[in-house]
């Protein structure tokens, strides 16, 4: 009996250890990120493709406000609602106080400082793609940027998913390497590293499975849209019709070949890749134009 | 006494299903379709002055001025009768609610484009980049109502 307890108690241990070990949170390799310079000129043209102003800035800022990282902007879904915090340069309020280390954990591997992880509504499972000069000059253009000392509110979101190792066993699951189409047209390369990495555009033009996970089976095909009204478009060829030019023109001045303009979370989308080069709008359009069509 | 039972409760059927297909079938309210044509009416002319500003089509002076003094002419019908509350959450309409919850808002919003149409309006004549001034000023203004006040399409 007493020998069957110590095996139990063992297993229990072992067990736990696994679970503690699979749902840990994996810093990047310091190596990966030591000493980089970075460019705050080329980092503002990542800042704007990264979309950081359309989640973190406040609800409808406009102009130079959206440069101001306050936070606030509530983003519901089927696990609760979770609230943008600000990431602005105010040392308490927001993450003026980080190393460049500590925000490149956060923006690749969705860790913070303190080790937690943070939800997947932060899209860094996108941004882990991203190559880590863009990040360094990103960081060196964030502290040009204005501080802001509101706290928003945190998280509403109900047990179990209140459990932040739940988001480790999340990652171990959903977090993938890699890009999701080949390529081997230069633009097309490069349009896949602005959509797949910066963009994060398939976080939701692409469907979820029932624990949250991109369906990659259904890579960019559309998916309800998560605000609760309508859906989000497919972007395949079997769905989105316009050539590369009415493509590139629409995330520009944001209206479509007929006229029409944008709507939803996508007005802030083209208002921040209208701050960035008409090649790279160009290299969008061609990689969507390049996706395998899914219905 | 059964069978005039009978007769009245499928009468009572009959109706109530009559009602129902009546309901389901019926007439897009004029306003929905008001609506509708309004903006069909503003994309024409937002086209017009688009395809010069996207370099599409020739800058035309006297074509812009024309689709931007339309364009103004659009911005000052007022909205008050358009938007009824009981058109509220039609299946033919991707009005949010948001609309009927914040009806200051949204007149906000439609009088910002009434204003940046008028400037348009305005430079419209001074040449291609002083079109794509305006232009991008009204644009904004598509957008931020959009955002906020229409549903994704299906």
């Amino acid at each position: 009996m007493r020998r069957l307890v110590l095996v139990v108690s063992a297993l229990v241990l072992i067990g736990g250890g696994a679970v503690i070990w699979l749902t840990r949170a994996t810093p990047l390799p310091p190596e990966s990120i030591a000493g980089l310079p970075g460019d705050a000129a080329r980092g503002e043209d990542v800042f704007w493709v990264a979309g950081c102003a359309s989640c973190h800035a406040a609800d409808g800022a406009e102009g130079a406000a959206r440069l101001i990282l306050t936070g606030g902007q509530r983003f519901p879904s089927d696990f609760g609602t979770f609230v943008a915090p600000n990431v602005s340069t105010h040392p308490e309020a927001g993450i003026g106080d980080w190393t460049f280390a500590e925000f490149a954990n956060a923006v690749q591997r969705g860790v913070s400082p303190e080790g937690a992880h943070y939800y997947p509504a932060f899209p860094y499972t996108a941004y882990a793609l991203a190559a880590p000069q863009d990040i360094a000059d990103l960081w060196a253009f964030w502290q040009g940027l204005p501080a802001a000392d509101t706290v928003p509110p945190g998280h509403d979101v109900g047990f179990p998913f209140s459990l932040r190792s739940g988001v480790g066993v999340w990652k171990a699951l959903f977090a993938q390497d890699g890009f999701q189409v080949d390529a081997d047209d230069p633009e097309v390369l490069r349009g896949r590293y602005l959509v797949e990495a910066l963009g994060h555009c398939a976080e939701c033009h692409t469907p979820r499975t029932a624990l949250g996970g991109l369906d990659r089976s259904q890579w960019m095909a559309g998916a309800p849209d998560p605000g609760g009204s309508g859906r989000v478009p497919g972007l395949t060829p079997a769905t989105l019709t316009w050539s590369q030019d009415e493509i590139a023109q629409y995330l520009n001045d944001g209206f479509t070949p007929d006229f029409d303009s944008v709507g939803g979370h996508m007005v802030s989308v083209v208002r921040n890749l209208a701050e960035t080069t008409e090649a790279d709008r160009r290299a969008i359009a061609a990689y969507l134009k390049a996706l395998p069509p899914r219905p | 006494m059964k069978l005039s039972n009978l007769a009245i409760l499928t009468a009572t059927i009959t109706g109530v299903a009559a009602a129902g297909f009546a309901a389901s079938h019926a007439r897009t309210p004029a306003e929905i379709a008001a609506r509708k044509g309004q903006m069909q009416l503003i994309s024409v002319h937002m086209g017009v002055i688009g395809n010069m500003a996207r370099g599409n089509i020739d800058y035309d002076a006297a074509a812009a001025q024309e689709a931007a003094d339309n364009l103004a002419a659009i911005g000052m019908i007022s909205q008050t009768l358009l938007w009824p509350e009981d058109t509220a959450g039609h299946e033919e309409s991707r009005a949010l609610p948001a609309i009927w919850e914040d009806r200051a808002g949204f007149d906000a919003a439609w009088d910002d484009f009434s204003t940046a149409t008028v400037a348009l309006q305005g430079v419209a004549g001074d040449g291609l980049d002083a079109l794509r001034g305006g232009l991008g000023g009204v644009g904004r203004t598509c957008g931020t109502c959009h955002d906020t006040y229409r549903a994704s399409a299906n």
